[in-house]
């Protein structure tokens, strides 16, 4: 009896592993980022369609802001992009727009024929920066709070509900604590 | 006879087309100080895992983030940065996923001892059902000098 059970247990099991592993590897396109609770990368880029102009790390210390990597290629960015015209309409977080691998010119064209919803749009013409912040994928958004360090991070098309649940109650109490 | 011909003229084109469509990706030409440091750039990039088609290594990708990624090792090797340093700068960034070789630390403990306690579980069921039959080896001849 014991015997004829055995394999019946060993194939439960294995269905078992099966649907966790399926499981997991849904997650996998989704990558915890291990920048968070890190600093922000150190990084000075030229602001877009502003000659002479730059902004580094240090000048944005002191508020929360919300780094968001995109590039006129980018299909999901146009998709994305009404949310987060909607975000900026709240004036809840400063909105720092991260184009990169993108020519400016180009950027300049999509920003003025869609809106711009950014506060400052920096350029990151070779990527350099957007290697020190891990990214892989576009668009992808890290919000930073006043110290400089990164607390959340996500990876692909923005939504209202990812808006709603996970940056304005940490922007909140980034307020509410200082 | 002729039919035989076709058959295997036409398996050996279609076998040859999928091989050439496995184009290697072009690789932009880097130099090197010299051959070991050339060797080490080759063992780097096919270790390292290329983010955005997961199951290629930056040897092997395409992508543009992989060609990014390869000159980043370059410019780190040929500034004489160690190995261990240049797969750090990796983790730092894109976690420990980037590594093909999965380091052993708390969370792959499962991973790397997984096949070890396999093999003892097998082992042991090995071991169990060696005894059983023994006994039934001792038993079976007496009942046949019985008969």
């Amino acid at each position: 009896m014991n015997s004829r059970i055995f394999p019946l247990v060993g194939f439960v099991l294995l269905v078992v592993l099966l649907v966790v592993g399926l499981k997991i590897a849904d997650q996998k396109t989704n990558l915890p980022s291990p920048l968070i609770d890190k600093p922000v990368p150190a990084f000075d880029l030229p602001v877009l369609a502003s000659p002479g102009q730059r902004m580094s790390k240090e000048s944005l210390l002191g508020k929360p802001y919300l780094v968001n990597f995109w590039g006129s290629w980018c299909v999901t960015c146009r998709a994305e992009h009404p949310v987060v015209t909607e975000l900026a309409r709240l004036n809840a977080v400063y909105i720092v727009g991260m184009n990169f691998r993108d020519e400016s010119e180009d950027a300049v064209a999509w920003l003025k024929r869609w809106g711009n919803p950014y506060d400052v749009s920096l350029v990151d013409f070779d990527g350099r920066t957007s290697i020190d912040f891990g990214v892989y994928a576009a668009p992808e958004t890290f919000l930073v709070d006043p110290s400089g360090t990164i607390v959340f991070k996500h990876l692909g098309q923005l939504t209202w509900e990812i808006v709603e649940n996970e940056i304005l109650p940490r922007v909140a109490n980034m307020e509410s604590g200082s | 006879m002729k039919f035989r011909e076709l058959f295997v003229l036409v398996l050996t084109l279609t076998l040859s087309v999928s091989v050439l469509a496995q184009r290697s990706p072009v690789q932009e030409p880097m130099v090197f100080d010299n051959p070991q440091q050339e060797d080490r750039f080759k063992v780097l990039t096919q270790e390292l895992r290329c983010l955005v088609c997961q199951n290629q290594n930056l040897a092997d990708s395409d992508a543009q983030l992989a060609h990014d990624l390869r000159a980043e090792v370059h410019e780190m090797l040929t500034a004489g940065k160690t190995d261990d340093e240049i797969k750090q700068f990796m983790v730092e960034r894109y976690g420990d996923f980037v590594l093909y070789r999965p380091p052993v630390q708390e969370n792959t403990y499962l991973l790397w001892l997984a096949p070890l306690v396999l093999l003892l579980i097998g082992a042991l069921i090995l071991r169990a059902n060696i005894k059983k039959r023994a006994v039934l080896l001792e038993s079976t001849p007496d009942e046949e000098t019985g008969n």
